[in-house]
């Protein structure tokens, strides 16, 4: 070998080894027969914290079960389901998985028969006493419970600045009306965007706050379970209502994320802005002050109405840990479990026994409306229509922003029930 | 002897690679096909023959008409704005100015730039907020005074896609300047030469000589940015994130496959993807194994 050579052979050699070390690497996960692998997209920030929260806790009950913890980042849980997608299809299910509670679990992981329903344990544990009533039919399925909630988290909340309702005379509104006129008024007055919008999928988040604000919790729970026609002059009012709401919002919102839009309201630069409850998290972290800085209500229209979404845990069919996974599970929704994991996440336990102490203003206020509320779902976050319909409804939602046919979006709403819901 | 044992070890060296792909890339496609005449929608695999209902869905689905009139508007602004730029930069180097090896590394650098770090300076560049908030290139035109020039970039109104390309040329003209280039140096000087002295004038010189012998590196410039424009994803998400106004095929097939659920229509729209690469690819590599043949 030439000495010019030897280099080039050199690397080719590290090349080979690295090659071969990572194919050695891959078949590293040993199943040892105390251990739980539990799957999550909970890789950063608050969330991530909580689970730490919630496994130093499971660790403490259970010292003798290992926790696995298998998560994936990115996307929101895009790529997270992605991946558990690829380990179902080829029979390799971790013991549990988080999952949005309600059909987006039900509509892909009940339909394909991965889980095992969970009555049993809600039973023994009497988890029915202390959760809501509304809330057990919309994470069930044909009488069976499928997942454990872990936290919950408010999506119809409307949150406001202060300083700019006060300067220009506005009372907090509470019914859609009121709100359109309140927006009128600071629109007269000079104020730039009136309510934020960010991205399409706020754009989403706000459509299903204005179609329960319009509709009315027993409607708005209609168009789901397919009692409600999506054809209906009601839905249609509650179209146009929405198709009003987008004047009052700014022109660059498909260039914003869901937080550029909330921080437009407590930077003063919108008066409004809808979005989930994990906004308060994020308004904290900016340093703001509840009630001076912002202040919130429901969706004006939906007082008295919670529209919930939740993190979940479920019990894989065939679990390779099944005792451990139930372990898993009890702590999960144990009162001290979840009130270890929500103070960290920014949101409240899913039970009404918690210590409110541990929780802060906006939070404390969330746990009364969810004591007493009505209970109805998120679609945004998976609650009440599965992952394929309501992709549909998103893609309908982006075409009508692209081109603002209202008649077209409606028929498309149609379709989409037609199609990949329960209006077969 | 000797030939037929080379010939031997030859072929045990290559096959692995050969069944590899056999397997991983042609074994695949063929996967993908059968599913996407298939029923399957939902987590578990479902073949149930469905015909070309798949097909025939999609080109009646208002979404798959925008992406597209998308990928059309897209690839025809990326790939003629890069050849041109690219162009203007290869000529311009190859005048012989000093610092020629600097130049040609600067333009030559957002290549090495992945797709999604481009994507996310230009977000931030093409910033479309107006009034108080207005920030990125907009800012600068209003600060230099040139007002007019602030515009509401990929947001907007149905021409959103052509402002996508403006990052996708500035990452990929560099490298058409460099096919150029190498382009440009193969021309011998005797032909500019016997050109100029029959009277032709540098602009003459360029349109009836250059340009022409260029002809087989644009060619391949055009393959190599067209098969690049119509599988474009990474920039439009890394720029404009998930919304139907900026959709492509590519963003519209891995938001239905693996956010609805919808395997079949999935592998149809991916199945086109490869059809329209493949329309491209295939005459271009019959075209240049025959004149390889040919010489």
């Amino acid at each position: 070998m030439s000495e010019k050579r030897l280099p080039y052979a050199l690397f080719a050699l590290l090349m080979v080894t690295a090659l071969l070390l990572t194919a050695c690497g891959g078949g590293g996960t040993e199943t040892t027969a105390n251990q739980v692998e539990v799957f999550s997209w909970w890789t950063g920030g608050g969330e991530a914290a909580g689970l730490e929260a919630m496994i130093e806790v499971f660790n403490t009950q259970y010292p003798d079960i290992e926790f696995v913890n298998a998560a994936v980042a990115g996307g929101a849980g895009t790529n997270a389901r992605a991946v558990l997608a690829t380990r179902l299809q080829a029979g390799d299910a971790p013991d549990s998985w988080q999952g949005h509670a309600g059909q987006e679990l039900i509509g892909t992981y009940v339909a394909t028969d991965q889980l095992e329903p969970l009555n049993f344990l809600y039973e023994e544990q009497g988890w029915l006493d202390v959760m809501p009533d509304t809330l057990i039919p919309l994470i069930s399925h044909d009488g069976n419970i499928y997942s454990v909630p872990v936290n919950i988290h408010r999506a119809n909340v409307l949150w406001y600045n202060p300083a700019i309702l006060e300067a220009n005379g506005i009372a907090v509104p509470t019914s859609l009306d009121e709100w359109f006129t309140a927006m009128d008024t600071l629109q007269a007055a000079g104020v730039e965007t009136p309510l934020a919008l960010g991205e399409q999928w706020t754009a989403l988040h706000l459509f299903e706050t204005v179609l329960l604000a319009s509709l009315g919790p027993d409607a708005y729970n209609g168009i789901w379970n397919g009692s409600t026609d999506w054809g209906s002059a009601e839905v249609t009012t509650a179209l146009q209502h929405f198709e009003k709401i987008l004047t009052y919002t700014n022109s660059d919102a498909a260039s914003l994320s869901w937080q550029d839009a909330a921080q437009l309201v407590v930077e003063g630069d919108a008066a409004f802005n809808v979005m989930g409850d994990w906004a308060e998290g994020y308004f904290r972290e900016l340093g703001k002050e509840p009630v001076t800085d912002y202040g919130w209500a429901a969706v004006p229209g939906s007082d008295g109405v919670f529209q919930f979404l939740s993190d979940s845990f479920v019990l894989a069919k065939n679990a390779p840990h099944r005792d451990a996974a139930i372990a898993w599970l009890t702590v999960a929704g144990s009162r001290e479990g979840q009130d270890a994991f929500n103070p960290v996440k920014g949101s409240i336990p899913a039970r009404n026994d918690a210590d409110r102490s541990l929780y802060g203003v906006y939070l404390q206020s969330a746990m009364d409306d969810w004591a007493s509320d009505i209970v109805v779902g998120s679609l945004t976050h998976g609650v009440v229509a599965n992952d394929s319909w309501k992709s549909e409804i998103d893609t309908a939602l982006g075409l009508y922003l692209n081109n603002g046919n209202l008649a077209a979006f409606q028929q498309a709403l149609v379709a989409a029930c037609t199609s990949s819901g329960p209006c077969q | 002897m000797r030939n037929k044992k080379d010939r031997l070890i030859s072929i045990a060296l290559v096959a692995p690679s050969i069944i590899a792909i056999l397997i991983f890339v042609y074994g695949f496609i063929l996967w993908s096909v059968r599913v996407s005449l298939s029923t399957w929608k939902g987590l578990l695999p479902n073949y149930t023959w469905n015909g070309l209902t798949n097909y025939i869905e999609l080109f009646h689905d208002p979404r798959f008409m925008i992406d597209i009139r998308n990928t059309a508007i897209f690839t025809i602004l990326f790939v003629s704005g890069s050849l041109l730029l690219g162009l203007l930069l290869a000529t311009l180097l190859d005048q012989g100015l000093k610092g020629e090896g600097f130049f040609r590394s600067v333009f030559l650098f957002p290549m090495a730039i992945s797709y999604i770090v481009t994507g996310v300076v230009w977000r931030w560049l093409m910033n479309p907020a107006m009034g108080s908030r207005m920030s990125g290139l907009n800012l600068l035109f209003s600060a230099l005074g040139l007002d007019f020039l602030a515009n509401e970039w990929h947001t907007t109104p149905n021409w959103g896609i052509a402002f996508i390309a403006i990052p996708a040329i500035w990452q990929m003209s560099g490298y058409v300047m460099a096919l150029y280039l190498s382009g440009l140096r193969a021309i011998p000087e005797q032909l500019r030469e016997a050109a100029r002295v029959d009277g032709a004038t540098e602009l003459q010189v360029y349109r009836r000589i250059i340009l022409p012998m260029l002809r087989p590196v644009t060619l391949s410039a055009m393959i190599i940015l067209g098969h690049i424009s119509l599988k474009v994803f990474d920039l439009i998400i890394a720029v404009a994130g998930k919304q139907v106004a900026l959709d492509v095929p590519a963003i519209y097939m891995w938001q239905t496959t693996f956010d609805g659920y919808f395997f079949g229509r999935g592998a149809a729209i991916g199945i086109l993807l490869l059809i329209s690469v493949a329309a491209l690819v295939i005459p271009y590599l019959h075209y240049s194994l025959q004149s390889e043949a040919e010489v």
